[in-house]
């Protein structure tokens, strides 16, 4: 198999494709997440059920993105996957423990015999929820600051992951918002006026310090042209902030109008400030140490990965509209099967 | 205890608890769609309950599959960043098509299986299980692809200290890999089959005389009766496989110390390292060399031969005890309880409850036969190119140690949970249904 690309791209076409991946999950499994936070605000049983449901056929397709997120890291850039997950270590593993309990737990739920058991799976899914959210966040705190080690780094992760689990709590509420309805609905737009606030403090926090940690993104924020070029983002994003935090004062409107506005908000939220961090630290795939290029994997190697994900990536997005077709909709009841 | 020995230990911890619902998944994927076939074809409700009882124990299991893979996809750059410096060049476009064309493909097209029976046709419905048991197969294959090439490099060349493809055909064919493939598929097959058997045993005895109770006992059965002697005939191929390319393995298998003829087959003995001999010997005199071979005086590999370079001895040679036993058993129990299925239609109580017994069994066999292979392997983890020492992590033992001991504790509490929970299903049988947060609007034609 001959390279068709110069090689000097593959690794760029890589680092793409394996930010577009986290980006997916983020959003995707943010959502899922993002239920599993809010679950315990709810205690009527029903209410309960329909939150789950909202996210049962979805949650495992959802999770698969970060497989091929860290899959891709791994195969593309093998040395620079192995000192990031031997840097996040502790984080990874307790990250892992999270989404092992929250997938199950899903699992179990609806196999219980008795509420009793319900209820601790339930637990189990909350739990799991949070301190997947949690830890990830913790890990996006040490990544911007390059692992960085002492008190202001952890009290920065620390924020950091408090700052994630909100961001998903928000899309969270943007999701039930769309696919529930009644009370509950209206419960999921006053979590969503909640969290917006603090979710847009701490989108400012993060981009504060990140240019201030390293000259280099200083640099590459602040100087002409780019600023020109860059000055957009953050309009952008304040203009996103304040138009669905006024749009969430009014909701719901008569016949469920724009029910669908709030999520694709939070999606383009998301993707603004994981543009902007991906701006920042290109073409750094372990802050300030190792490029994509320094870290990536034999030519030969990526062209054959990139032939079958460009002929197979299309295949996925198809039958994953297909099953947000099939699954369109309110969530009413958890019909398994 | 040093890192490494931790790191091997959770690895092999996390991969032994995942293997346990991939050999379910891979086989009750194509039992299910089985199900589907029969209720189209005779439109027997029977057929509609099996399938809507057994795809609850294929969520569940396959929920517990995902979880614990990505675990070990995760695992993969903590444990052994190592293995990916060295052979990632090859390793890499395996598992990325993996995930490519199985793990998307199962994950979405579950969520229709499972959550779609009433928004889509029959025929997308029937299509979205024949995709989930396709995807469950395809990342076998995959995986196996690897762990073979592992096993028995081939198609690369070294430069620099990396391994570098150069011929992708002799690396996905390399020569353990029709072996261990079908091998590890017939597992999954006798594993889902004494599970099926097990499980409608266990209802038929508690008195559950459901239409569907039989099928299922009765398509377990012949399954195993089919599949036993079948599985026989593989691992004997995959025994003279590895004969020719890793004979250490074979010589701590057979607990034989001097490469010679006519060797005995122990049927038991305690393998002393130290002493470099057995105790306790048991034995079949010419039966190694007869297996192996297929002479009475063929010659069979010793342990002596490969001293230093060989794996511990003794779990390879209790394992390898283990899985034959167990195998042996399944043979047994499926050719007997076919017989009696099709000399009187039913299976006298001690057959029954001998099936109870063995509900788990292709759990048993199928970790004992990856012991074997996988400890069989050591001191190598790719044979010849990387030892298992040398792609260790920087990581010190107290992380190791913290999150080891994290993940037991789960991992024993799922595994209750999960035994638990199928049983549970199995004694409430359909009434299952009924239970708030599982609401089920029963399809038209089918008995509630």
């Amino acid at each position: 198999m001959t390279p068709f690309l110069p090689p000097d791209w593959l690794p760029v076409i890589f680092a793409g494709l394996m930010a577009l991946s986290i980006l997916f999950y983020v959003v995707l499994d943010g959502f899922d997440l993002g239920v599993g936070i809010l679950l315990p605000r709810v205690t009527e049983e029903a209410d309960r059920d329909r939150m789950i449901a909202a996210i049962g056929p979805f949650w495992d397709a959802n999770e698969t993105w970060l497989v091929l997120g860290v899959g891709l890291l791994l195969v593309a850039f093998p040395s620079a996957h192995g000192v990031i997950l031997t840097a996040l270590y502790l984080p990874v593993a307790i990250m892992l423990v999270g989404l092992t309990l929250r997938g199950v737990a899903f699992e179990f739920r609806a196999k219980a015999h008795d509420l009793t058991t319900k209820r601790r799976w339930d637990h189990a899914f909350v739990a799991g929820s949070v301190t997947a959210a949690l830890s990830q966040g913790w890990m996006l705190g040490h990544y911007v600051l390059g692992f960085a080690e002492g008190w202001a780094a952890i009290a920065f992760a620390a924020m950091s992951a408090v700052g994630l689990a909100i961001a998903y709590a928000f899309i969270g509420a943007a999701w039930l918002i769309w696919r529930t309805e009644g009370a509950l609905q209206r419960q999921a737009i006053g979590w969503a006026r909640l969290a917006i606030w603090p979710l847009g403090l701490g989108i400012l926090l993060v981009s504060a310090v990140t240019p201030l940690v390293s000259p280099r993104i200083f640099d590459r924020w602040f100087s002409f042209p780019e600023v020109f070029l860059l000055a957009p983002l953050p309009i952008v994003t304040a203009a996103l902030l304040l138009g669905v935090g006024n749009l969430l004062k009014h909701m719901p409107f008569p016949d469920d109008a724009l029910r669908r506005l709030p999520f694709w908000g939070a999606v383009a939220l998301f993707s603004l400030f994981f543009a902007g961090l991906a701006w920042s630290f290109f073409p750094y795939v372990v802050p300030e140490r190792l490029t994509i290029w320094q870290s990536a994997s034999a030519p030969e190697s990526l062209s054959l990965i990139l032939a079958g994900a460009i002929f197979v990536l299309p295949i996925i997005l198809g039958y994953t509209v297909l099953a947000w077709r099939i699954f369109g909709g309110k969530a009413r009841d958890l019909t398994y099967y | 205890m040093d890192a490494l020995i931790l790191a091997r230990i959770q690895f092999a911890a996390n991969i032994s608890f995942h293997i346990l619902f991939p050999t379910i998944t891979i086989a009750l994927g194509w039992v299910l769609l089985f199900f589907k076939l029969r209720f189209n074809g005779t439109g027997d409700d029977k057929w509609m309950d099996a399938y809507r009882f057994w795809v609850k124990v294929f969520a569940l299991s396959f929920a517990m599959g995902v979880v614990s893979g990505i675990t070990m996809s995760f695992q993969f750059g903590t444990n052994w960043p190592g293995f990916m410096e060295r052979v990632g060049n090859i390793a890499g476009p395996l598992l990325a098509y993996e995930v490519l064309t199985a793990f998307f493909l199962e994950a979405t097209f579950l969520g229709i299986m499972l959550f779609g029976w009433k928004r889509v046709p029959g025929w997308v419905h029937t299509g979205a299980t024949v995709l989930v048991a396709f995807g469950t197969t395809m990342s076998a294959f995959w995986i196996l692809v690897l762990n073979s090439w592992m096993h028995t490099p081939q198609g690369f060349e070294m430069r620099e200290g990396v391994a570098h493809a150069t011929d992708w055909f002799a690396i996905v064919f390399n020569p353990s890999m029709p072996y261990r493939l079908s091998h590890m598929l017939m597992a999954s097959t006798l594993t889902v089959a004494f599970l099926l058997a097990g499980i409608s045993a266990w209802r038929w005895l508690r008195g559950d005389r459901a239409p569907s109770v039989m099928a299922v006992l009765r398509t377990g059965v012949v399954m195993a009766a089919v599949g036993g002697p079948v599985q026989a005939f593989l691992g004997d191929a995959h025994g003279l496989n590895t004969l020719e390319h890793q004979p250490a393995k074979v010589a701590a298998m057979e607990g034989n110390w001097e490469t010679g003829g006519s060797v005995p087959l122990l049927l038991f003995a305690i393998p002393d390292e130290a002493a470099r001999e057995n105790r306790f010997e048991i034995a079949i005199p010419y039966g190694a060399s007869l297996i192996l071979t297929h002479s009475l005086r063929g010659e069979v590999p010793g342990l002596n031969q490969f001293r230093g370079e060989h794996p511990p001895v003794a779990p390879v040679f209790f394992a390898f005890r283990v899985m034959v036993g167990t195998g042996l058993l399944m043979i047994a129990f499926g050719l007997f309880g076919a017989w009696r299925l099709w000399r009187h239609g039913e299976l006298p109580r001690f057959m029954l409850w001998g099936l109870v017994a063995m509900t788990f069994s292709g759990w048993l066999a199928t970790l004992a036969g990856w012991y074997v292979t996988e400890i069989g392997r050591q001191p190598w983890l790719v044979t010849g190119v990387l030892t298992t020492a040398q792609a260790a992590g920087p990581v010190p033992a107290a992380s190791i140690g913290t999150t080891l001991a994290l993940y037991l504790t789960i991992y024993a509490m799922l595994l209750v949970a999960y035994v638990g929970t199928i049983y549970r299903l199995a004694a409430r049988g359909r009434i299952a249904e009924a239970m708030p947060g599982n609401v089920m609007p029963t399809p038209k034609g089918t008995i509630a």
